[in-house]
This record gives structure tokens, C-alpha cells and sequence, in this order.
């Protein structure tokens, strides 16, 4: 409670909430807005915006509506964001918690792995893994998972590292509590509060990933996505700037509300860092 | 001498970890849907069982895993990295090819965050919480969270649609002829929006840290001695905060360059360079994984050899770095 307290004292909490909220609103009310499917065609196309009031931002280059693009792509964003940041936030914590408890042959065989992982650039990695397991959206959020969980897993590691021998811990070691105990329901809630700070820069990247996919074509053509439709708006850019420019601006309020709410989540649980 | 060894230790320590990247690369290879040969006798249009076979144990695809293995990291090694039928040429030729575009694009796209990046982050953490120190953090949280490709889509639309004061796209105006210094002018020309584009974000994260690490610096005891024996402010800041607050900076430039390669692909696409981004969007799109996987391994190969002259960089810039540090 006095988490949500401080929160509500930052200033850049307060903004990105208040983004945040509204990019939750336009997904939630994407199906009861434009109950039609947001592909389907549904004027003439590059209508310019407020001409129409059928299509109050326009139509893009084969006659879909942008507005409900708009909205059923904040669904698509949230739940690429919200699924990929689980997938590598689990992936990274599991890896992490082990390296760290362990220590010794498994804690080097884990970071080399994650090293390798790093050295590899995400994005060409990413491309690779679409290419192999294709890019229906389902798959899709599982493989922008995979690329990201090496910066969690540090994280995990470096805490378990600092928390493995603390008194705790002996004791529950001394009472013979088995070592799947210990790290997951005594050590595992103590390391957790700087990888919730750090899973919101995972998310922010995941949607900027999927964006960036998508914009190359390499998404799932078959979802309302705001990369998809960047995509289209570029082909017309010259003639009708605005297809391009509108789910550009969606996805930089989108990432910039979660990365607001990330450093608010900083300043609050970091006390070293808080005004006074 | 000291740099020297460091330099071999750190060699060392990516050799494991290139391994492991072979050995992922080659389970990638057994995971996809069918080889080289099977895309070989789809070109041929033909399915000859035994054709296959004969070709299958000309390539070393024949035998166990073990032995497929061992094939593919001692060709690998030998940067024979296969061949693409889509290019009709080995795939290390088409990377060579590409390659110099990214590297020119991403030394200056780094040149350009780094520089802007240190400059900027002084100049916020000088007027700390006053109004320029938060126009420039607006500005940087924006950079950071807008998608690159879109920033280049509106830079081509204001410099190049509207203002017609840059090109649009390409590495250079082939129709004009340019030679000499005509030519680096043009290439130059065309490469100022993509290095913007690319830079922007690395840009954010570099003013970032420079304007934290600026102010821890300037609280340290050596700051207040060097302004009690009365250097100038100026002084102070470049010759005794600068070289320190620079330290972090250096070790992010490494961490980037991996992350810097990716956003090449976007960046390359957007303006039609033709640089090795532009090459993996390409062998996405003809599902060409020979020319993927080569170009995974350039990549990282890539980013080992940036991080190696990071290190050697940092160790020259402190001098308490040592080579068991």
C-alpha cells in the first residue's frame, strides 16, 4: 500500500498511468466500438482524416478504418507486451534463480549460455526464430520472449547471489527445507522487486519488437497491429503522410506510459534515489 | 604489456561462448522444416530419393548428428559458411558485400550518440531540475520510446517530401556520377537521416547515463580540491569530471553494439541501404536460412571484436584495470 502511495507521488507515474489507462481503454472498448472486423474493407481507400465521419481518422491505402485499426492494435500491443514479458521474465527468473543458488559448474554453465544469447544481436536473432517456427501471433510473443530474457536473468542471479548465504537462509537450510523451497518461496520474493522494475523495459521493447516486425512484414498478417499499419501508411507516405504518422504516435505513447511507470516503480522502491 | 594480456584474457573468455553459439546455430538448422537439399531438389523440381541421398553425402548432411556436426562447426570455423541459392553465390561473399554499408552506418550512428550523448547529458546535469535539464529528459524519454522505423518514416517525410533538403533513400545518386570527393559527399548526404534514425535511441541512453554520472562525479572529493586550488569551472569540468563520468559510458558502448546491429535491419530497410540488415530482412523474406545463419554468425563475431576494443579502449582510458580484474 505504501508502494502505491509513493506512486502516486511521482510525477512520471502519475503521466504514464494516465496513458497507460487510456491505451487499456481503447483496447477494452475495441470490440464494442467497431464491432466489425478492423481488416475488413470498408470505404474508399486514403480517405484524408475528419472528412468522413464515418471514419473519423480515414482509411488506409485498401479502405480499412484507421481508427478501429487503432484500437484493436492497442489489444494486439498489450497482449504482445504483457504475454512476451511473462514468457521472458519466467524464463530469465528460472535461469537466474539457479545460476545464483547454485553457484560453482551450473552458475558458469548458465551465464555462458546467457552471454551467447547476448552476443547475439535480438533482432537478427529474432528474425531467425520467425523464420523456423513462423509468425502466427501466438508464436510470436513466445519467441520475442526468448530473445529477451537475458537482462532479468543477471538481475535474478546478482540478488541470489547477494541472498543466498544471508541468515534466512541457513536457517531454512538447518530445518532441511528442500532446495526447491528455498529458492522459490524464501530467497525467490526478496529478488523479485528489481525485475518487476525491470520488466517494464521488457515490455517496452517487446511492443517496440513486434512493431518493428511488423513494419518489415514479418508479423502475423491476420492481427490488427500498429507496426502492419505503418507498413501500409509508408507505401503512401508521400500522398497520405497521415496512415503512417497516427499508429507511430500509438506506439510511442504506449512505450513511453509503460517506461514512465517503470522509472515511477524505480523511485519508489529505490530509496536511495527518492527526493527528499 | 598489461593491455596486451588483457586483451588474450578476454579472447578467451568468448571462445566458450562462440561455441555455444555454434552449437545453438546448428540445432536451429536441425529444427527447421526440411535442408539444403530438400530446397536444392524443390529448385530442380524433381524427388529423387536416391539423387537426394548422393547429394545429402556430398554435403556432409548424410550421417549421424555427431557427424553432421562436426562437419558444420569445422566448416563454420573456416568461415565456409554454405551456399545461397537464392544469391547464387557463397554466403560469406554476399555478407562481405554487404558489410562495409552497416559498418559505415553504425560507427557513425555511435559516433553521433556517443558525442551528442555526452554533450547533452552535461549540459542537463549543469542545469540540474531546472528547465533545460527537463527538456532534455522529456526529449530523451521520447527518443527512447519511439520505434526507430517510424522516426525514419517522418525524417523522410519533413527533410526529404517537404523540405526536399535530403534524400530519401539509397546509398548514393548512382545516375550522377559523382567521383572522389563529389561521391563521399553524396554517400555522406544520404546517410545523414539513417544515422540520425539509428541514433536517436542510443542517443536517449547516453545522455541519460552521462547526466547521472556527471552529478555522482561532481559530489566526489577530487572535484572540491580541484575547484579549492582554484581551476576554473571549465577547467574542472573537462579535464577532471569529464574523463571520470566518461568510464560508464564506455562500458554501455559495448553492451549497444549487439543491440545497435538489430536496429541496423529496421534502419537499412526503411532507407534501402544495401547493408547486411537489409541482407537479413531479404533472406526472411526468401526464407533463405543458410544466409541467416551466416549472417547470426558474422553478427556475433561482430560483436565479440566491438567488445574486445571497448575493453582495450576502457583499460587505456583506467589505468586500474587489470587483466585478472
Amino acid at each position: 500500500m505504501s508502494l502505491l502511495k509513493s506512486l502516486c507521488r511521482s510525477p512520471s507515474a502519475i503521466i504514464g498511468g494516465v496513458l497507460l489507462i487510456l491505451v487499456l481503454l481503447m483496447a477494452a472498448l475495441a470490440g464494442w466500438l467497431y464491432p466489425n472486423d478492423p481488416l475488413a474493407l470498408a470505404g474508399r481507400p486514403l480517405q484524408a482524416p475528419f472528412s468522413n465521419p464515418r471514419f473519423l481518422f480515414g482509411t488506409d491505402s485498401v479502405g480499412r478504418d484507421i481508427i478501429a485499426q487503432l484500437f484493436y492494435g492497442a489489444r494486439t500491443s498489450l497482449l504482445v507486451g504483457i504475454t512476451a514479458t511473462a514468457v521472458a521474465i519466467v524464463i530469465g527468473v528460472l535461469v537466474g534463480s539457479i545460476a545464483g543458488f547454485y553457484g560453482g559448474w551450473v552458475d558458469t554453465a548458465l551465464m555462458r549460455v546467457t552471454e551467447a544469447f547476448q552476443t547475439v544481436p535480438n533482432f537478427i536473432l529474432l528474425l531467425m526464430l520467425v523464420v523456423i517456427f513462423g509468425s502466427k501471433i501466438a508464436t510470436l510473443v513466445v519467441v520475442i520472449g526468448i530473445v529477451s530474457w537475458t537482462a532479468p536473468a543477471r538481475l535474478t542471479r546478482a540478488e541470489f547471489l547477494t541472498l543466498r548465504n544471508r541468515e534466512f537462509v541457513q536457517a531454512c537450510r538447518v530445518i532441511g527445507m528442500p532446495d526447491w523451497r528455498i529458492i522459490f518461496r524464501e530467497i525467490l520474493p526478496n529478488a523479485l522487486p528489481p525485475v518487476i522494475v525491470y520488466a517494464s523495459v521488457v515490455m517496452a521493447f517487446s511492443i517496440l519488437l513486434e512493431s518493428a516486425l511488423a513494419f518489415l512484414g514479418l508479423s502475423d498478417p491476420n492481427v490488427a497491429s500498429w507496426g502492419n499499419l505503418i507498413a501500409d501508411g509508408r507505401r503512401v507516405l508521400r500522398s497520405s503522410w497521415h496512415v503512417a504518422t497516427l499508429p507511430g504516435i500509438a506506439i510511442l505513447l504506449t512505450v513511453l506510459s509503460i517506461s514512465l511507470i517503470g522509472q515511477g516503480l524505480n523511485d519508489a522502491m529505490n530509496p536511495r534515489l527518492r527526493r527528499k | 604489456m598489461r593491455i596486451f594480456r588483457l586483451a588474450l584474457n578476454r579472447l578467451a573468455v568468448s571462445i566458450p561462448c562462440m561455441g555455444i553459439i555454434l552449437l545453438g546455430l546448428f540445432l536451429m538448422l536441425q529444427l527447421a522444416p526440411g535442408d539444403a537439399v530438400d530446397a536444392l531438389m524443390g529448385q530442380m523440381g524433381s524427388n529423387d530419393v536416391a539423387l537426394a541421398e548422393q547429394l545429402r553425402q556430398q554435403y556432409g548432411l548424410g550421417g549421424g548428428v555427431t557427424t553432421r556436426l562436426a562437419i558444420y562447426v569445422w566448416n563454420t570455423l573456416h568461415l565456409d559458411l554454405g551456399y545461397s541459392v537464392a544469391y547464387n553465390q557463397p554466403v560469406l561473399n554476399v555478407i562481405l558485400q554487404r558489410l562495409p554499408v552497416t559498418m559505415l552506418l553504425m560507427i557513425s550512428a555511435l559516433s553521433f550518440a556517443f558525442a551528442a550523448g555526452t554533450a547533452v547529458g552535461i549540459i542537463a546535469a549543469r542545469h540540474v531540475n531546472k528547465w533545460p535539464d527537463t527538456l532534455i529528459s522529456t526529449l530523451g524519454l521520447i527518443f527512447y520510446a519511439a520505434p526507430s522505423f517510424w522516426f525514419g518514416l517522418m525524417g523522410i517525410l519533413v527533410f526529404a517530401v517537404w523540405l526536399n533538403w535530403l534524400p530519401s533513400g539509397g546509398l548514393e545518386d548512382l545516375g550522377a556520377g559523382y567521383t572522389g570527393i563529389g561521391r563521399v559527399l553524396d554517400i555522406a548526404g544520404h546517410l545523414i537521416l539513417p544515422t540520425i534514425t539509428l541514433a536517436l535511441i542510443y542517443f536517449a541512453i547516453y545522455l541519460r547515463v552521462m547526466r547521472a554520472s556527471m552529478l555522482e562525479v561532481m559530489t566526489l572529493d577530487f572535484i572540491r580540491t580541484a575547484r579549492a586550488k582554484g581551476l576554473r569551472e571549465g577547467a574542472v569540468l573537462t579535464r577532471h569530471a569529464l574523463r571520470n563520468a566518461l568510464l560508464p559510458m564506455v562500458t554501455i558502448l559495448g553492451l549497444q553494439a549487439g543491440a545497435m546491429l538489430g536496429g541496423a535491419v529496421v534502419v537499412e530497410s526503411v532507407f534501402s541501404l544495401p547493408g547486411l540488415g537489409r541482407l537479413a530482412h531479404e533472406a526472411v523474406q526468401q526464407r533463405d536460412l543458410n544466409m541467416l545463419l551466416g549472417i547470426v554468425f558474422m553478427s556475433a563475431l561482430l560483436v565479440i571484436a566491438i567488445n574486445f576494443i571497448v575493453d582495450i579502449l576502457y583499460a587505456r582510458i583506467d589505468p586500474r584495470i587489470d587483466f585478472n580484474g
